[in-house]
């Protein structure tokens, strides 16, 4: 009969769950799938084009490496995507999808804007950053706030409620540049250019120093925050099972509300940091894409906050690298996109092999068959 | 714990506030308020180029987008152009394309600067504030930029505006549209009343009312019973706004479409409507084989050429640099013959003719009306003190003189009678 027939053809293999893998291995199989995916590049590198991909890897390596400037770009880069990570991840860790990162950050930015155009001759720069500063977290409070109250109180999607507010805030933006700027392209320019009131000064002569060294040590906290403090643990045990944390004695929506505070509040900053400290201006594109890149930092990084420095640097060191030989070699941004897509996938793929074995049909198995 | 936390966010309060003090003092003031009349400012500010040899000439070009936007592949194609004729290699040539328009942009300029490129191009509007953040850096290295405002305010010396009258391209474009309309009405395939152009506008400023206003009055020149329709997109590039707006415009009623945005979302969209359509930038007969009539572009060979020899020779780049019909910076691209009217080029060789002999001029303000009345004084924005306060008359011996004060566009009366949303 068919069916006791297809029961004796055991698949060729099955997969069964990893539960310890050294930590050596584990890093072998990172280094692995690298070099596996820097192989296929190559592949495509050598069919698409008729340049040496060896050549095509330094000039990737130099997009980050071979200057002063590109050094601080590059830490710059890190530093920000590092932040908006920092921000999404306690949410995460507590199982709140708050794909809001990105509209949170413009509200972010927002404000800081609202504040530099508004009262950029009435205050002091110090006094004008203090009030930038703390408009641009309250902000991201708000902004984070909102969907965490709703699903708190009447169980709201959190995933769709934060990814709308994420257009809210583009619109927003929109509007106040049609405000500000009446007659453009909705286009702020620099904003206080001549008088950097409002921008946050250098520091030995580095622009982004400030920027970095904030992160830096947001980056150190996160992690003392999510791994030792009580609140961290709350919000571990919330992720893990929301009935387990009644049960406990853990007050479920208080927890979720003042998660997202954190997470909305560390967006907001980020906001500050890129108008203040980066781009002197707001425009729609503001967090470029970097609050769902966040995530998958985060996520790469199995939300440790000393972890993700390596996963933010990854991934700012491809898109540097990437936009290094569209310029070198005039490839199109695209051809580019399609390497850094290739070396993504294998390392995210990878994870796979970490955390299941794969066995092969056994020989004896067969002779019985 | 908490200590620790609040000291440490405390040692970086402090070091951002004391780094404060120091450049807080340095410029604060209001020098951007000294207001120079146009001709006070002429072309003086410019200073010579230091001679450069051809092997270790050294050019960057900035582009918002890549070569997927009609308006950004026609910087690159035309930089390549002149890059072949003058024999210069790619590593000589440097191209950034998809750079926003915030610090991106001042960071693509530094390093174009760090690279030893003597000259700095880019070519979007918002990329302007941080050209001069550039410019004020790296005074050896000359920065100009496309469509920009400032150059005539900021002074500095190596900063560069540049355009080009292309309202004069797009009123023979609108030539070429109003005999496709004729024509509809003569084979009876419309009445008069329905010649509707649509017209889908990337933003409402003066750049995109301009070229449209002036490639209205071209059709209307031909077709006097014309009249149009706007959409914007509020955005440069987004194909499926802009093929929804040419579509919803085709649906209302228009019977020729045009566009000033800058995919290919329009093009398409009349093609798959049978639906003549005029463009901009790029011939888009490869897009639309049977609905593309024609384009008018800048091109911006000459201009490169210009700047290039500048640094070869040591010369002068002018602060705002104006290319016209006469000088080869404004063109049509070729007539699609197939869809076009027959005589259209005649017609366009004979005003194109009229055009630059001053004969015919594209804003003459008997030609139209803004509420019912004609036109006699208005007063323009031409001096950009970021205030957006109307400042110069634009009104010179009965035309609307566009382009003749500033290269970037200032005529921005939203709507000439016949033109509407």
């Amino acid at each position: 009969m068919k069916t006791t027939e297809k029961h004796l053809h055991e698949p060729l293999f099955h997969i069964t769950r990893r539960t310890d893998i050294s930590a050596a291995k584990a890093w072998m199989i990172r280094l692995l799938a690298i070099l596996a995916a820097l192989i296929v590049c190559a592949l495509v590198i050598v069919t698409i084009t008729d340049y040496n991909p060896l050549q095509v890897y330094v000039k990737m390596f130099e997009g980050s490496f071979s200057s002063e400037r590109k050094i601080m770009m590059l830490l710059q880069n890190i530093a920000m995507l590092l932040c908006i990570s920092l921000a999404v991840t306690p949410a995460f860790k507590m199982r709140f999808w708050n794909l809001g990162a990105e509209g949170q950050v413009l509200v972010g930015g927002l404000a800081s804007a609202a504040c530099m155009f508004y009262a950029g001759d009435s205050m002091p720069s110090p006094l004008l950053i203090l009030v930038m500063l703390v408009t641009s977290i309250l902000s991201g409070v708000i902004w984070g706030l909102i969907p965490a109250f709703f699903k708190s109180f009447w169980g709201t999607n959190e995933s769709l409620f934060t990814l709308m507010m994420n257009y809210v805030a583009m619109q927003l933006v929109a509007f106040c540049i049609m405000v500000w700027v009446p007659s453009g392209s909705n286009v702020m320019g620099i904003i206080n250019q001549n008088s950097q009131s409002g921008w946050l000064p250098e520091l030995f002569g580095q622009k982004y120093l400030i920027n970095i060294l904030i992160v830096a040590v947001l980056t150190v906290v996160m992690f003392v925050y999510l791994k030792y403090s009580k609140q961290g643990y709350e919000i571990a045990v919330v992720g893990e099972s929301e009935n387990t944390a009644r049960y406990v004695g853990i007050n479920v929506k208080k927890v979720i509300m003042r998660t997202m505070v954190i997470s909305g509040g560390i967006c907001g900053l980020a906001g500050f940091l890129l108008v203040s400290g980066t781009n002197h201006t707001v425009s729609k594109e503001l967090a470029g894409g970097m609050g769902f890149t966040a995530i998958m930092v985060s996520w790469l990084a199995k939300f440790n906050p000393l972890m993700m420095v390596l996963t933010s640097f990854l991934i700012v060191f491809l898109q540097r690298g990437a936009s290094e030989i569209a310029t070198a070699f005039r490839l199109n941004e695209s051809v580019s996109d399609i390497l850094t897509g290739i070396i993504i996938f294998f390392i995210i793929g990878c994870e796979f092999f970490i955390n299941y074995k794969i066995n092969k049909k056994s020989k004896k198995k067969e002779a019985v068959a | 714990m908490k200590k620790i936390i609040c000291a440490l966010l405390a040692v970086v309060m402090v070091l951002a506030f004391a780094a404060c003090g120091n450049t807080d003092t340095a410029s604060k003031g209001g020098e951007k308020d000294k207001v120079l009349s146009i001709s006070e400012i002429e072309k003086t500010v410019a200073t010579a180029m230091e001679k450069v040899e051809k092997a270790n000439l050294k050019i960057g070009l900035i582009c918002l987008h890549d070569e997927n936007s009609t308006y950004d592949n026609n910087f690159i194609q035309a930089l390549k152009e002149v890059q072949q004729e003058l024999g210069l290699t790619n590593d000589q040539v440097l191209i950034k394309t998809g750079i926003a328009e915030s610090d991106a942009c001042y960071n693509a300029a530094a390093e174009f600067a760090d690279a030893g490129c003597q000259i700095v191009f880019a070519d979007s509007f918002g990329h302007e504030t941080y050209m001069i953040q550039a410019a004020k850096e790296f005074p050896k290295v000359q920065f100009c930029h496309a469509t920009g405002t400032r150059s005539q305010i900021e002074l500095v010396s190596n900063y560069h505006n540049a355009f080009a009258t292309i309202y004069e391209g797009r009123y023979l474009a609108g030539v070429a549209a109003g005999m496709k309309l004729k024509e509809m009405i003569d084979s009876g395939k419309i009445t008069a009343d329905k010649a509707v152009i649509g017209y889908v506008g990337a933003f409402n400023y003066a750049e995109v009312v301009s070229g449209m206003t002036s490639f209205f009055l071209g059709a209307r020149s031909i077709c006097p019973s014309a009249t149009m329709k706007v959409t914007y997109t509020n955005s440069w590039f987004d194909i499926a706004k802009e093929k929804e707006a040419a579509l919803n415009l085709i649906n209302s009623g228009c019977v020729l479409i045009s566009q000033h945005a800058d995919s290919e979302g329009a093009p398409k969209a009349c093609e798959e409507k049978g639906v003549p359509n005029v463009a901009y930038n790029i011939s888009t007969i490869p897009m639309g084989p049977n609905t593309a009539i024609i384009s008018s572009k800048i091109d911006w060979a000459p201009y490169f050429k210009q700047i290039i020899n500048a640094a070869l020779e040591g010369g002068t780049i002018p602060t705002d640099f104006c290319g016209t019909l006469e000088n080869g910076s404004v063109k049509l691209t070729e007539l699609n013959t197939k869809v076009a009217a027959p005589g259209t080029q005649e017609k366009i060789d004979e005003i194109k003719a009229k055009l630059i002999s001053g004969e015919v001029k594209v804003f003459d303000t008997k030609t139209f009306t803004v509420g019912g009345k004609e036109l006699s004084t208005y007063t323009a924005d031409i001096v950009d003190k970021g205030d957006f306060v109307p400042d110069s008359e634009a009104i010179k011996d009965g035309t609307f003189a566009e382009s003749s004060d500033r290269s970037a566009p200032y005529f921005d009366i939203k709507y000439i009678d016949g033109i509407s949303e």
